[in-house]
Order: structure tokens, then sequence, then C-alpha cells
């Protein structure tokens, strides 16, 4: 059977797990945003928090992710269920370049832009709301793209565990020894990063105007 | 207007960068603080809207302690406009300047009103710019949107940090005398941060002489022409070599 022809046979599977997959993917990064992106504002008002929350941030994504999966597999609520594990892993890793593009952003800002808007009368929320994250959106935008496209690849390895997704097929052709297996995984996998980062980037050109 | 009474201002334990500053700013005048880069006139103008607080001593404006103002009504009663300008990129004319109202809660229409009113004062074609983004101006083009946005909650008080400095001195000259002909029409209390004597002679209406932190005293236009004062006199030989500014 040629690959297109196992592929059509088994695309109810196919399907299913390629929706599993977003769904392991989608639910992360919007916890990463929601985190990272007011942690990120955050460190930009308090600078003593910028080493331990970004330093944080880095040594969860310097961990291997199967081992990132291991450690957090004892823990009480968390580790109870593979895809609840796996969605904490995953809004983990993606944290770091949500919080840093953030950070950067904001602090990238023109200084003059910031002092001016300060000596206008500008409440620390209007600067953040009116200023300043309208002006670092472009950055920001480029870290979700960054974060999503890593968080598509290492939700192949939450297959592993047991929380689903294309890496079934992965792991299943590789046991079964079977190509086409592993590429049904794969392929897909490859096409949602590919994807995930096309429409990201347009939705980036989109969104930000050059407002340099 | 504006009070300074034994204010004393360092930034590290080292060094004060002003020291013993009695200084008052009367209604309706224009003071041009005067003196070497470093010799703390941005410092003491920053006081006044609270971006910096003093280290000992009071400010007061309209005869309240800045300390008991709250920071954000302070700067709304008072204009800041700063070299750079920093007008916000993302938004065009009309909003850079309608901003504060709009923060203030006044209607759409009376927005728009008081900036075409705004842009006229400072003789920018309200139907030319006010859909423009600042990128499409040139400097002085800025620096006149950034007077107007300063004005745009009519503040009784202006602040203006080396305003005019980036500008090229054929620009220089001509928005300096719009900015006169705008200051008699509203009879601001103003003051000015520059280097450049011969600006200070042709905006204000006193100056004060700032020399390593200290207050070398105030002067009317022609008292300080005429004073004897050795830091005075030092100003008045660079006019008359020529260059009116030290440093550009």
């Amino acid at each position: 059977m040629s690959l297109l022809d196992f592929f059509y046979r088994n695309r109810a599977e196919i399907w299913m797990l390629t929706l599993e997959h977003l769904w392991l993917v989608g639910l992360s990064m919007l916890l990463a945003v929601a985190i990272g992106v007011p942690l990120g504002v955050l460190i930009t008002r308090k600078a003593s928090l910028n080493k331990p929350i970004l330093g944080s941030a880095n040594v969860i994504q310097t961990i291997p992710s199967l081992a990132l999966f291991g450690f957090l597999m004892p823990l009480p609520w968390l580790g109870a269920r593979a895809d609840r594990l796996a969605i904490a892993a995953l809004t983990g890793y993606a944290l770091l370049p949500v919080i840093r593009n953030t950070y950067t952003g904001i602090m990238g800002v023109d200084p003059g832009v910031r002092e001016a808007a300060r000596g206008m009368g500008l409440t620390d929320w209007q600067l953040l709301w009116h200023v300043e994250l309208p002006l670092a959106l472009g950055v920001i935008l480029a870290g979700v793209r960054v974060a999503t496209v890593i968080t598509v690849g290492i939700a192949t390895i939450a297959a592993a565990i047991g929380a689903g997704g294309l890496g079934e097929f992965i792991f299943r052709g590789l046991a079964m020894v079977d190509n086409r297996v592993i590429l049904a995984g794969a392929i897909p996998a490859a096409l949602m990063a590919l994807a995930a980062d096309f429409f990201l980037g347009w939705a980036g050109r989109r969104l930000v105007p050059a407002s340099k | 207007m504006i009070e300074f009474r034994n204010v004393r201002y360092s930034a590290d334990r080292q060094r004060d960068v002003l020291l013993n500053l009695n200084l008052k700013v009367e209604v309706g005048e224009t003071l041009v603080l005067v003196g070497r880069s470093g010799c703390g006139k941005t410092t003491t103008l920053k006081m006044i809207n609270r971006l910096l607080d003093p280290s000992e001593g009071q400010i007061l404006v309209e005869g309240r302690p800045v300390r008991d103002w709250d920071p954000i009504r302070l700067r709304r009663r008072i204009g800041y406009v700063i070299q750079e300008v920093g007008l916000f990129p993302h938004f065009t004319i009309e909003r850079n300047i309608g901003l504060l109202p709009q923060l203030e809660g006044w209607p759409p229409e009376r927005r728009r009103q008081r900036v075409d009113e705004l842009l006229q004062m400072v003789s920018l074609d309200p139907a030319e710019f006010r859909g423009r983004y600042p990128r499409e101006l040139s400097g002085g083009q800025r620096q006149r949107v950034g007077v107007a946005r300063a004005l745009a909650a009519d503040p009784p008080i202006l602040l203006m940090d080396e305003p005019f400095g980036a500008l090229d001195p054929l620009t220089r000259a001509e928005i300096q005398r719009g900015f006169l002909a705008l200051q008699k029409r509203l009879r601001k209390t103003i003051v000015f941060v520059t280097h450049d004597i011969r600006e200070a002679l042709v905006v204000g209406t006193r100056i004060a002489l700032l020399e390593a932190g200290k207050l070398v005293g105030t002067y009317s236009r022609t008292a300080f022409l005429n004073s004897t004062d050795p830091a005075v006199a030092a100003y008045r030989d660079v006019l008359r070599t020529g260059d009116g500014a030290t440093e550009s």
C-alpha cells in the first residue's frame, strides 16, 4: 500500500489525533500567553524580579522534555492525568519566549515616548494599555510564534506518556517498525508547525503596520 | 504659581545636583532656566511635575506642596514638552493630541474641535495634518504637534525641556517666533530649559541662571544684559563672539 493510500485509509484516526494535538498546543499556548505576558510586564516594572523569573523560565526550557514529563508525574493533581501533565509541561516550555519577548518589546519602546507619556499624566495602566503594549505587539507576537512552533514539536513527545496527539503514530510506528505509521504522525505534525509559523507571521504583519 | 523652597537634590549619595534652591515662578511669566549641561536645570524642571522628587525642601505648585498633589492630577495640569518630542508613533496626529482629552472623558466632538483649534494655533493645517502619522512629519512639524499636545487639556502651566534643541537654526527661529506669538495669546506660566543663551533672551520674560546646582540669580532681559556678575558676563561674552549655543 502506498503512503497516500495508507493516509486515506486511516484518515479518521489521523484527523482525530490531529485535533488532539491541536487541543494540546492550543490550550498550552493560551495558558502560556495568559501567564507569560503579565509576567513579562511585571519584570518591566520590577527589575529585581527580572533574574528570578527569566531564570526559572530558562531552567524549565533547558530540561529535556521527556525528563520534564517524568518530573511532573508524581505531582498530585497534575500527574493524575496524562493530558493535564502534558499541558502543564508544554505551557512551561512556551513561557520563556513569551515572557522574554514581552519584556524586550516593552523595554524597546522609545524612551522619549515613555517620558512624554508619563509627563502627560498617564497612569501606569494607561501607559501600558495605550502606548507600551501596542508598540510592543510585534515583538510579543514574534515570541508567541516561536513558542507555538516549539510547542507543536514537543507535543509529539506527549504521546510517550499517553497524552495523545500525533506523537501516538510516531511511537506506534517506531514500535511496529512501520514507516507509514511514523509518517502518518510526523507529516501532519510538521505541516502543523509550518502552518502555525506561517499564519502567525501573517497575523503579525497584519496587526502591526510598520509603527516605527 | 510655582515655588522652590530650600530644595536639594542628589541622585546618589555623593554629589548634590541641586543645592539650596529658592525660586519663584510668577503667573503668566516665561521663566528660562539657563546654564551649562549638568547644572541641574532639567532636574529642577522635573521636580515640578514630580518626575523627580527632591532630597530635601519643598516645591509648591498653585500654593500646594507637590507632595500633597496626586501625581497624575498634577501632571494633567501641566503641559510637558521635551526635546525628543515623544509623539506616539502608532497614533495619528489627531489621536496624539486628543489622547489626554480622551482620557479626561471629553466627548468626541469636543475633542475634534480642540484638535483642530490647537493645530491652527501652531500653524499646521488641520485638514492636512490630523490624519497623518508622526513619521511623515518633519522635525519642526513634530515639535509643533508636541506643543499642541501639551496644550490639549488647556493646562495653566507648561514645562519645556530644550524643546527646540534638535531643530536646525532656521526652523528653530521660526518656531521660536510662533511660540512667542502663542504665549502672547495664551499667557501660560512657562518654565523653559535651554542652554542656548540667545534662545533664552528671545523667549524668556525672566532668566534664571544656574551654575553647578546653585542659582546664581534671576534677571529680566535688560538686567541680564547689564549685569556685572562674572557668571552672567561670561554668557554675554559668548553672545558677542557669535554662536549663542555653547554646544549642540
